[in-house]
C-alpha cells in the first residue's frame, strides 16, 4: 500500500506539471493561435535559472520561484515580439514550425553548455523532510509542489474566468477587430498572454528542479506528453486544461504501480482511446 | 492555407512537360554519380531521406496535413527489415516486403486514429503516436533497444545483384527513389490528388461537392507512410543497422525540415531540401550539438523569411510550376 501512495504523489506531482504546461499552451493558443513547441524548452529554461540564480547570484529558492518565470516569460515576449507576431493571418503550422526551430536552438545551446546529465538543485531548507500520515510518508516538498501548483492553476483560472481583465481577454480572442476598436491595445495584450504562459511554464520549471534535477532535455520529452494531454482534454476550456492535467497523471501514477512497463506510454494509449470514441476531446470543441 | 498556395499554378500539360524534362535531368545526373568519384554513401543515404520526404510532403504539400510523427514509419520499416534480414535469413527483396507491409499496417492505424482531428491537432497526434511507438521500441527485445540492430547482411538482391558492392547497391538505391518519386508524381496529377487539393483548400467545399474527404485523406496518409516505410528499408541497406534514433521525434524534425527548406508542395523541393540537409550534417559532424543550433536557425530563418523554400523560390520567379 505505501508503494501504492508513493507512486499516486508522484503521479500528482507530473499531473502538476502537466496542468501547469497545458494551460499555458491553452492560454497561448487562444490568444496566439500558435501551439508553443517551445513549451517544453522555456520549461527547462525556468529550471536552469533558477539553478544560475543560485549558484551564480546566491539567491534561494523562494525568490527564485518570482524572479525565474519573470525572466523567462520576458524571454518568451521578446521571442514574441520580434518573431511570433510575424506570422499573424498565417496557417497555424507555421507557428508550430517556427516554435519548433526556437525550441531546437535553445535546447541545443543548452546541451553544448551543459551536456545531457543532471545538475542537482537541493530541496530549500523550510520544505526538507517530511511527515508520517500514518498510511503513508509525505515528503513536505513534494506535497508543497502539488498544493502550490493547484493554487496557480486555479489563480490563473480566476483571472481568466473572473476578472475584468480576462474578460477582455476572452473578448480579443472571439474577435480582436472588434476589442481594438474599444481602445484595447490588442497586441500588448497578445504579448503580455504569451508571457503569462510562459511564465507559467518557466514556474513549472522550478518547481521540479528540486525532484527532476536541472537538464537541458528535460522539457522535450514532456512536451510531447503534454500535447497528448491537450488533445485528450480539448484547448477549449481553462478548467478542463487543470482537470485533464492532474487527473493524466494520477493515473500514469497508477500505472506505474499496477503495470510499470506501460507508464511511459499510458498516456498516448489513453489519447488513442478518446480519439477513437469521442474525437473532439473531453471538453467538446472541435478544432 | 492560403498562404502556402498564393502561386499554385494549374496543371497544364507545358508544366507537366517542364517537370518531365527537370526529372530527366535528375534521374541521368544521379545516374552519373558513381563515375564521378563522390561518396556513394553520401548519395545513397541522400536519396533514401530524399524518398522519405517526398512521402512526407504528399500529406503536408497536397493534402495540407502536416505529420510531426513520419519518423514512425521510417523506423518501423528499418527495424522490420533489419529483422527480417538478419534474424530470419530472408533475401533483400522480401526483407523491404517486410518493412513495407509493416509501415503500410501501422500507417492504417495510425492514420485512422490522427485524421479524426483536423489542423494542429493532426500534427500533435501524429508526434504523441510515433513518441509512443518509440517506447515501445525501446523496450521491445527485438530491436535490441540501445544498442538498435547491427550488423545487417545485405545479401543478394533477386539472387542476382550483390548489394555489398557500393555501385550496384547505389543503382539499386537510385532505382527505389526514382519509382518511388515517380508514384508520388503521378498521384498528385491524378484526379485523386486534384481532390487533395481541394481539401487542402477548403475542406468543407469539397465535402458540400460530395466527396468523402475523410477517405481521400486516410488513402493520402497510407500512401504516404507506405512509401515512407520504403524509405527506412532502403536504408537499412544503406546504414546496416536500424537504430532507436530513426523513431525518435528528432528526426521526424528534420524530415519536416527538408520539406520545408526545399519547398513546401513543390515536385522537386523535399529532394533538393534533403541534399542541402544531409550534407549540412556532414559537413558539421564535428561541431556536436552545433548542428541541432543550426538546424533551429534554419527553421526559424525558413519560417520568417524563406517560406517557399529553394524550389518554391526558383519555381515562383520563373513562374513555373516544379
Amino acid at each position: 500500500m505505501q508503494a501504492l501512495y508513493a507512486q499516486l504523489l508522484v503521479g500528482l506531482i507530473n499531473g502538476s506539471f502537466y496542468a501547469l504546461l497545458s494551460l499555458g499552451l491553452a492560454v497561448i493558443f487562444g490568444m496566439l493561435n500558435i501551439i508553443n513547441f517551445a513549451h517544453g524548452a522555456l520549461y527547462m529554461m525556468g529550471a536552469f535559472c533558477a539553478y544560475f540564480l543560485l549558484n551564480i547570484a546566491g539567491i534561494g529558492y523562494w525568490p527564485a520561484l518570482i524572479i525565474a518565470p519573470i525572466v523567462v516569460g520576458i524571454f518568451g515576449m521578446i521571442l514574441e515580439r520580434t518573431m511570433l507576431q510575424w506570422l499573424t493571418g498565417l496557417d497555424h503550422l507555421y507557428g508550430l514550425l517556427l516554435t519548433f526551430g526556437i525550441a531546437l536552438i535553445v535546447q541545443g545551446v543548452f546541451q553544448n553548455y551543459f551536456g545531457s546529465s543532471g545538475l542537482p538543485y537541493a530541496i530549500p531548507d523550510e520544505l526538507r523532510g517530511g511527515v508520517n500520515l500514518g498510511f503513508m510518508f509525505l515528503p513536505i516538498y513534494r506535497g508543497w509542489v502539488v498544493i502550490f501548483s493547484l493554487v496557480v492553476c486555479l489563480a490563473t483560472w480566476y483571472l481568466i474566468e473572473k476578472t475584468r481583465l480576462g474578460a477582455n481577454l476572452r473578448a480579443a480572442t472571439e474577435n480582436p477587430t472588434l476589442v481594438r476598436a474599444f481602445g484595447i491595445n490588442v497586441p500588448r495584450m497578445i504579448t503580455l498572454t504569451y508571457g503569462l504562459g510562459v511564465g507559467l511554464a518557466a514556474l513549472a520549471g522550478v518547481l521540479s528542479a528540486p525532484i527532476n534535477q536541472v537538464r537541458p532535455l528535460m522539457g522535450a520529452d514532456l512536451i510531447i506528453v503534454v500535447f497528448a494531454v491537450v488533445v485528450i482534454g480539448g484547448m477549449g476550456s481553462i478548467m478542463g486544461s487543470i482537470i485533464t492535467g492532474f487527473a493524466l497523471g494520477v493515473i500514469e501514477g497508477l500505472t506505474k504501480y499496477f503495470y510499470p512497463e506501460a507508464s511511459n506510454t499510458v498516456v498516448f494509449v489513453l489519447m488513442v482511446l478518446v480519439l477513437l470514441v469521442k474525437p473532439t476531446g473531453l471538453t467538446g470543441r472541435a478544432a | 492555407m492560403s498562404a502556402m498556395t498564393d502561386d499554385t499554378l494549374p496543371v497544364t500539360p507545358r508544366a507537366v512537360r517542364d517537370e518531365m524534362i527537370v526529372f530527366a535531368a535528375m534521374a541521368v545526373l544521379l545516374g552519373l554519380v558513381p563515375m564521378t568519384g563522390i561518396y556513394p554513401f553520401f548519395v545513397m543515404q541522400a536519396l533514401c531521406f530524399a524518398l522519405l520526404a517526398c512521402a512526407f510532403n504528399l500529406l503536408i504539400g497536397y493534402g495540407g496535413l502536416l505529420s510531426f510523427g513520419h519518423a514512425m514509419f521510417l523506423g518501423t520499416a528499418g527495424y522490420c527489415t533489419a529483422h527480417a534480414l538478419k534474424v530470419w535469413g530472408l533475401p533483400p527483396e522480401l526483407g523491404i516486403l517486410v518493412g513495407v507491409v509493416a509501415a503500410a499496417a501501422l500507417s492504417v492505424i495510425t492514420g485512422f486514429i490522427s485524421i479524426r482531428r483536423q489542423g494542429i491537432y493532426f500534427s500533435m497526434i501524429t508526434l504523441a503516436l510515433s513518441q509512443l511507438l518509440y517506447f515501445i521500441y525501446l523496450q521491445a527485445p527485438f530491436t535490441h533497444g540501445e544498442d538498435g540492430i547491427q550488423g545487417i547482411p545485405q545479401g543478394y538482391l533477386f539472387g542476382i545483384f550483390n548489394l555489398a558492392q557500393p555501385t550496384v547497391l547505389y543503382y539499386v538505391v537510385l532505382a527505389g527513389f526514382l519509382g518511388g518519386f515517380l508514384l508520388i508524381y503521378r498521384t498528385i496529377n491524378s484526379p485523386f490528388g486534384e481532390v487533395l487539393k481541394s481539401i487542402r483548400e477548403n475542406e468543407q467545399r469539397a465535402i458540400s461537392l460530395g466527396y468523402k474527404t475523410d477517405q481521400y485523406k486516410l488513402l493520402a496518409f497510407i500512401l504516404s507512410g507506405t512509401l515512407a516505410g520504403f524509405a527506412g528499408s532502403l536504408k537499412v541497406f544503406v546504414a546496416q543497422n536500424a537504430s532507436l534514433t530513426d523513431v525518435h521525434w528528432t528526426m521526424s524534425g528534420e524530415i519536416v525540415l527538408m520539406t520545408l527548406v526545399g519547398g513546401l508542395g513543390t515536385v522537386f523541393g523535399p529532394v533538393v531540401g534533403a541534399f542541402v540537409i544531409i550534407a549540412m550534417q556532414q559537413y558539421l559532424a564535428g561541431f556536436g550539438q552545433w548542428v541541432t543550433v543550426i538546424q533551429g536557425v534554419i527553421f526559424v530563418a525558413c519560417v520568417l523569411t524563406f517560406r517557399r523554400g529553394i524550389i518554391g523560390e526558383i519555381a515562383h520567379y520563373l513562374r513555373r510550376s516544379l
